[in-house]
């Protein structure tokens, strides 16, 4: 059985890993230069606790199983997974009561460990949190990770099991006959499949049309990010904070990352439906300004001059606002669509979700691998050894000694070991190696990286992108013969 | 009538000068506290000198460029055709700062020279 | 993992510590270590091309390169300096005095008898600013963009702004112009330019390159590279006035928007300035413990290369003179008064000149320069155009200075 998913986010990353358990062909299509560098690049990398989600909808029926499933999951595929807990903070009297409604709901949810805290066990907590605030509701089950993390170690696994990945490979057609799926058209040429696995994010219910099966409307919500220095800011907070909820969502955290910065977002614009906006990850002043204001309210010392980075990543936002996913009008078409938050979290659940679908929709029962390896080695980040290890390892290979990115600690061995597993960009390089994700953002070592590519790859300098091949870095020479 | 605003740079007192060139051709400098401003307000009035620093190409060098000076200031309108002369040239490795790469470039009386040294990679 | 006993370790092979390990071996020190984590010695000067560098310190006009070489040869004149490039200090165990060096030799572990940290400064990046629009390829810091073009000989586009009027970004403004790269504006939030005057005449100027003082970006547009950059003047609470905006077809954006000491190393051990994120010292270039010193830019960032060196070199005497007899002093603080911006150092060891830099808070058309200890006056001078962005520097030689607090300030 052939099986092509559309989409390399962590949805389809995902499922491809949880399938190439079983003895099936399975096939990832991502449009893209690399896995994960769409809407799984730039969220607010949350694992919730599962308090937020309407007991009845789909989010509530995979958060909670989602999150419990991380612990594993971190370990097989060598992830960061840090358990941080989040405070949902209240500075007012109403607030106290919408903290009440989460509470029970988190119950009913299965969420565990809720505890709702006084202002002198926040604060006792959160030394920096806003001494204004009256209560909070603790929910220690929730946690940070790296989504693109996420994403990549799982089709790397996936891929090591015996998945097939195309990058680069935009889906342009689905070919059906009589009510069942036959085709994929892309632009690298025609793929028989048996099953299609829509995990195209925010692109999702073109994919559907194409194959005139049900979908619900997507639309983009913009969030925007600050990223605070973690070397002038780290420990400034130890949990995820949030405000009260409001009718608009979760509203805007204040976060520590996996890597110890500090993250505040996001903002939530809706935006229209049309291509050109499904795009538009453009940061804007009025954005900075609400992240900054209601950062302030909530942890009033933080200090935006450490800022290092801004961006805007899109959720897939649909009228019901929930997930939609699951077998459709066309046999071996199925849908993992509109996966707004809590998406990521979700997503491990609804993976193990969708290969039972898929068998019970065709009426057939995979076969487990037997070599089915479930865990991926991640590339070794030397910085965290003791120093007696890494002086170790430098004498096995010196280039384990040799220090590129001078913020993040990243050493060459950690680059040509990225390169190796695929990495053929500059983004690609930092998204897995944290190269360049530090102060000077690429400032000191941009250039050495881009020369271990050009070397490691066999290309000239001008040929290495930022990440798709229009991203042209370098133009030109100085001097020519 | 021409006139011009300007920092003196003859020395660290920054003095503001302001320059006329009279119809009649005399050059007026004020603001100045000490001569060297007026002989640095005419120059920059009649013929603004410059250092030029730039690259020239180096051929079986450890990097790819050696950077070059003029030896002395050169008339900025020449700017433009003394790159031209350097986008042109093409040195041999070794090189040491110092070396005279161009002699008396466009007749300026000043010399392209090095500033640094670039050593002749070995061919294996 | 090796163990090196060393009596003064340097951090950092640039202008301030290339000058400390010749001030410290001039003092007469056994064995001074410079470790540098970059490929070469000589630090940013490698690729500032350009001249204007050693007028202080050499009576020479020299360009970067030039600079650097004068420098590294006083060092090879001391036989007990040793300076080893791609040393990368990865922890410093400020109690038990050892410093945790990795190379692609291995791991050595430094026990310095004092530390002089000369790590510089880093420039501010895109995310330091909170620029709105898209994140391109096409958007370079001046330094990073200086050094594609100096050293790797590759131009960065076709058609540049320049964002920041602080000097790298005025250089690179002449550079790019030179190498046929189309310079359309630079672009200044400030109503005055961050950089040099000179640099303003000889880069911009001369090339009719447009200056926008009290603007700022507003807009980054482009997918995949940079297509587009709009900007808008700013009124006087800095915020952009709505129709006022200009836009601009580049595939470059060049920022220059401040340097930034690199002292987030040190900051759980050694005070370290809030606002500035300068490594806090005295006039012996002393931090706030007294075994390690620090000078250059990881203090507070200078106007010339020259200053680095000299005060390099302080730091690197006093930190023999540590060495040799414990050498400590007692210790005033040298105050800010109206009108001063920047001021360095912090404190005033008695035995030590007083070599003051400082920046006004805003542009004064004539200013007095007063420096005070009790009644005493030791410095009172008019000086006229003072501007933030330019750098004064007043020295008082220690036979004038005495004990107690010392405060400076500018009087309109």
């Amino acid at each position: 059985m052939k099986i092509g998913i559309i989409g390399s986010g962590v949805v389809g990353a995902l499922i491809a890993r949880e399938l190439s358990r079983y003895d099936v062909e399975v096939l990832i299509f991502e449009k893209n230069s690399d896995v994960g560098m769409g809407i799984t690049k730039a969220n607010s990398a949350i694992i919730h606790a599962g308090y937020d989600d309407e007991p009845g909808t789909v989010r509530a029926k995979f958060c909670v199983p989602g999150n419990r499933m991380y612990t594993d999951l971190a370990k097989e595929l060598q992830i960061d997974l840090k358990r941080i807990g989040s405070l949902v903070l209240a500075f007012k009297e109403e607030e106290v009561r919408i903290l009440e409604t989460l509470y029970k709901r988190g119950e009913e949810n299965g969420v565990e460990g809720l505890e709702i805290w006084d202002r002198d066990k926040v604060l006792s907590h959160e030394p920096n949190v806003n001494p204004e605030v009256i209560a909070a509701l603790w929910a220690p089950t929730a946690g940070i990770t790296e989504p693109w993390m996420v994403s990549i170690a799982a089709v790397e696994n996936a891929v090591e099991n015996g998945a097939k990945l195309y990058l680069e490979t935009e889906v342009v057609g689905i070919k059906t006959t009589s009510g069942r799926i036959e085709k994929l058209i892309t632009n690298k040429g025609e793929f028989d499949v048996d099953v299609v696995i829509n995990a195209a994010g925010i692109y999702a219910d073109e994919i559907a049309k194409m194959a005139q099966a049900v979908y619900v409307p997507l639309h983009p919500r913009k969030g925007e990010y600050i990223l605070l220095d973690k070397q002038e800011f780290s420990g400034f907070v130890k949990s995820i904070l949030f405000p009260t909820p409001s009718v608009l969502g979760k509203g805007t955290l204040v976060t520590p990352t996996v890597d110890g910065g500090i993250l505040v977002g996001p903002t939530a614009i809706d935006l229209p439906p049309e291509r050109e906006f499904r795009e538009d990850t453009s940061t804007t002043f009025e954005g900075f300004e609400s992240l900054m204001s209601k950062a302030i309210r909530m942890t009033p010392l933080i200090d935006f001059r450490t800022s290092i980075k801004t961006f805007a990543g899109l959720r897939p936002e649909s009228p019901q606002k929930d997930f939609f996913i699951g077998r459709t009008n066309i046999v071996g078409f199925f849908n993992a669509m509109a996966m707004r938050s809590p998406g990521l979290t979700a997503a491990p659940a609804i993976a193990k979700f969708m290969v039972e679908e898929i068998q019970e929709v065709l009426g057939e029962t995979f076969i487990a691998k037997q070599d089915f390896k479930p865990t991926r080695e991640r590339i070794r980040h030397y910085a965290d050894l003791p120093t007696i290890l890494w002086d170790e390892e430098i004498k096995k290979d010196p280039l384990a000694g040799k220090m590129i990115c001078f913020c993040n600690k990243v050493t060459e061995r950690e680059i040509v070991q990225a390169i190796r597993k695929g990495a053929k960009t500059v983004d690609s390089i930092k998204f897995r190696t944290r190269a360049m994700f530090g102060s000077c953002q690429g400032g000191f070592c941009m250039h050495r990286i881009m020369k271990i590519l050009a070397r490691e790859l066999n290309v000239d300098l001008s040929e290495i992108r930022l990440r798709s091949e229009k991203s042209v870095i370098l133009n030109g020479k100085v001097r020519e013969l | 009538m021409k006139k011009d605003e300007m920092v003196c740079i003859m020395c660290p007192l920054g003095c503001r000068l302001i320059v006329t060139l009279e119809n009649d051709g005399e050059i007026i400098v004020t603001g100045n506290k000490c001569p060297r401003g007026i002989e640095y307000g005419r120059q920059e009035m009649t013929e603004p000198l410059r250092i030029l620093t730039s690259s020239i190409l180096v051929r079986n060098g450890d990097i790819p460029l050696v950077s070059v000076k003029t030896s002395k200031p050169i008339p900025r309108r020449l700017l433009t055709d003394i790159m031209k002369i350097l986008k042109s040239t093409v040195v041999e490795a070794p090189v040491s700062s110092g070396d005279v790469l161009i002699k008396n470039v466009l007749d300026t009386g000043a010399d392209i020279i090095a500033t640094r040294n670039v050593e002749r990679i070995k061919i294996a | 993992m090796k163990e090196q006993t060393v009596d003064v370790l340097v951090i950092g092979a640039g202008a301030a510590g290339l000058g400390a390990a010749i001030g410290a071996a001039r003092e007469g020190v056994n064995e001074v270590f410079i470790v540098e984590r970059d490929e070469r010695s000589g630090g940013i000067l490698n690729q500032c091309i350009h001249n204007g560098f050693g007028l202080h310190y050499f009576r020479e006009e020299l360009t970067g390169p030039e600079y650097a070489e004068r420098v590294k040869n006083i060092v090879k004149q001391y036989p007990n300096i040793s300076v080893k490039v791609e040393q990368y200090v990865h922890q410093i165990d400020y109690r038990r005095k050892e410093v945790v060096v990795v190379s692609a030799e291995g791991v050595t572990i430094y026990k310095p008898k004092t530390l002089v940290v000369a790590t510089g400064a880093r420039e501010r990046p895109l995310g330091g600013i909170l620029v709105p629009g898209t994140r391109p390829a096409g958007v370079f810091t001046a330094g990073v963009a200086q050094r594609f073009v100096n050293l790797e000989n590759r131009l960065p586009g076709k058609k540049a702004i320049i964002v920041g009027s602080g000097d790298i970004g005025l250089i690179m403004a002449r550079r790019l112009t030179l190498e046929g790269v189309e310079v359309v504006a630079v672009v200044e939030r400030m109503a005055y330019p961050g950089g040099l005057e000179r640099n303003i005449r000889q880069c911009l100027k001369d090339f009719n390159i447009p200056l926008y003082l009290s603007h700022t970006v507003v807009g980054i547009y482009g997918k995949e590279r940079l297509e587009k950059v709009i900007i808008a003047q700013l009124d006087e609470n800095f915020k952009p006035i709505p129709g006022t905006e200009k836009s601009f077809s580049v595939d470059t954006l060049v920022l220059s928007v401040g340097l930034i000491p690199q002292s987030t190393l040190f900051k759980d051990f050694l005070k370290i300035d809030p606002w500035t994120k300068g490594i806090v010292t005295s006039s012996s270039g002393r931090t706030s413990l007294n075994w390690i010193f620090a000078a250059g830019n990881c203090t507070v960032i200078y106007d010339l290369v020259d200053w680095v060196t000299e005060e390099g070199a302080v730091a690197g005497k006093f930190a023999a003179m540590y060495v040799k007899n414990n050498w400590e002093a007692a210790k005033f603080s040298v105050e800010k008064g109206q009108n001063v911006g920047i001021l360095f150092p912090t404190w005033y060891e008695e035995g030590t000149n007083l070599n003051l830099y400082l920046r006004v808070k805003k542009p004064l058309e004539i200013g007095t320069i007063r420096v005070k200890q009790r009644n005493n006056l030791l410095y009172n001078k008019k000086h006229a155009n003072l501007m933030p962005s330019e750098m004064i520097n007043i020295k008082i030689p220690e036979s004038r200075i005495g004990t107690g607090d010392i405060t400076v300030e500018v009087v309109e």
